[in-house]
């Protein structure tokens, strides 16, 4: 499934709030085809790498280049590479105005201009593929959350983005929850998915990603194949943030 | 005559001004409300617009009419709506030279006053909604205003559906104001009606009664629109077994829905 293109490349990218620095010089690619699983302790700016990448947050410094293109330069179409990057909320984010099914067709009609009829078709095809599909007409305040997070994962996908983003899709559901959001992901993931995922779910980036990256203090500190990372890190505090999370 | 026989004497002789007051009344707070309500709609949208990291062209001009803006908001609602109903009007006139028809100038007055108002109360209701919405919004490419039309303005609507009953149930009595610069409402024609019986009392009972029919029957009707707009608390589940089958049975529910 992997190939060597890049669909996203991020080059020097740096990013603070205030004086408070949350990204220095990172340097990152996503491949297509390829799972991108990053970890790190909280506050070590994985979300905020994954929402700059998505462009949530404005980076102040360096390049993300898509397709070759800096997307931080002035006149770059920034609203149509949205719609080519999904993005999953820790906190679902669904249209709480709308119900299931206008949930995954609204970007589709509104930004990328498909009929009523394509974009019904298109949504139910991925409501199915996560379970959802018998609850088109429910509004989001009706779901439990793994159901939520499993529209909004539709819901992306009906844009039929070049790569996913998640962003601790699991952080806030109940523990018996967690399982059935993963099970789409791994789906997901062994479809050939393109996916960058900000996770604590550690089982998961072993088995699931082809790439681990460790962040630490707003650097990235490590990165290579899962048993690399977790059977023989090089870093010292790779091995410590692991010691530290697996114990627990 | 005790005071019962005068209050029907009022009703049963003079309920065609009552019923023309009635109309003046309602024809301005309904309007006044509806149009106050786009303009504070419009206004809470723009200033909603998030201003631009450099200082271009469209910076100076969103600073500008944010500024316009802000000016239009406190004027109005730091001065009584009866000094505005003076100076507009008779300010009309002494600029122009012309006599504005009372009624228009009556209308324009309650919708420019309601419309600084509403602008508050959109600036609240879009603050009320989760960031999380506009981030949701923007990430599948949506705009500033696609964002803002299906997503944002419709939840927002929805939770300031009480205070614009309120504005409305505040225009209805407060309409009242306008007779000084003799815009025939109900208030108006309850001093027609005195100046021709001599009841002063019993008159501005039935003018009171009536204000109070009007005001509670249009806050129930409003509440009824509210749950309306609620939609349904239950949904079904669908059983069909693909999903052509599937978008077939959610049409045929949502048209059912509709009804």
């Amino acid at each position: 499934m992997l190939s060597n293109e890049a669909i996203v490349e991020v080059r020097h990218l740096s990013k603070s709030f205030g004086n408070n620095v949350v990204l220095r010089d990172i340097n990152f690619a996503v491949h297509r085809g390829e799972v991108v699983c990053i970890i790190g302790a909280s506050g070590s700016g994985k979300s905020t790498l994954l929402r700059c990448i998505n462009l949530l947050e404005k980076p102040d410094g360096g390049e993300i280049l898509y397709k070759g293109q800096n997307i931080l330069e002035g006149n770059f179409n920034t609203v149509e590479y949205r719609s080519r990057m999904g993005m999953v909320f820790q906190q679902f984010n669904l249209f709480n105005n709308h119900n299931v099914l206008r949930n995954c067709t609204i970007g589709q009609t509104v930004v990328v201009k498909r009929s009523k009829e394509e974009a019904d078709k298109i949504a139910l095809e991925y409501l199915e593929k996560v379970g959802m599909s018998a609850f088109v007409n429910a509004k989001p305040k009706q779901l439990s959350g793994g159901q939520k997070q499993r529209v909004a994962i539709a819901r992306a996908l009906s844009m039929q983005p070049d790569a996913l983003l998640f962003d601790e899709p699991t952080s806030a559901l109940d523990p018996e929850m967690v399982g059935e959001v993963l099970l789409v992901m791994r789906d997901l993931a062994s479809s050939g998915m393109t996916m960058v995922v900000v996770t604590h779910e550690m089982q998961f980036a072993r088995e699931v990603a082809d790439r681990v990256v460790f962040m630490d203090g707003g650097v990235i500190v490590e990165e290579g194949p899962p048993e690399i990372i977790f059977e023989r890190p090089k870093m010292e505090r790779t091995r410590t943030f692991l010691r530290r999370t697996l114990a627990s | 005559m005790n005071s019962l026989q005068f209050i029907i004497k009022v009703i049963v002789e003079y309920w065609p001004y009552l019923l023309r007051g009635v109309g003046y009344t309602m024809l301005l707070s309904i309007s006044g409300t509806i149009v106050g309500f786009a303009i504070g709609l419009l206004v809470g949208v723009v200033r909603s617009i998030p201003m631009p990291d450099k200082k271009n062209a469209l910076w100076w001009l969103l600073k500008i009419v944010n500024t316009l803006i802000g000016v239009y908001v406190e004027v109005f609602r730091c001065t009584p709506m009866i000094v505005q109903a003076m100076v507009i009007y008779y300010g009309i006139a002494m600029l122009t030279g012309f006599e504005v028809d009372r009624l228009l100038a009556g209308f324009i007055i309650i919708s420019i006053n309601t419309g600084a108002y509403m602008a508050e109360i959109v600036r609240g209701g879009i603050m009320s909604i989760d960031q999380g919405q506009f981030e949701a919004a923007h990430a599948i490419g949506m705009t500033h205003w696609q964002t803002m039309v299906h997503v944002i303005i419709p939840q927002a609507v929805r939770n300031i559906l009480p205070a614009t009953g309120n504005e409305f149930v505040i225009n209805i009595k407060d309409s009242s104001v306008l007779m000084v610069i003799t815009v025939t409402e109900l208030f108006y024609y309850g001093k027609i009606i005195i100046a021709l019986n001599y009841r002063a009392f019993e008159t501005y009972l039935v003018i009171a009664a009536i204000y109070f029919i009007l005001t509670f029957s249009i806050t129930r009707l409003l509440r009824f629109i509210e749950r309306r707009l609620d939609g349904p608390k239950t949904y079904d589940i669908l059983h069909s077994g693909t999903s052509a089958e599937a978008v077939v049975e959610a049409m045929a529910l949502e048209a059912k829905n509709v009804k």
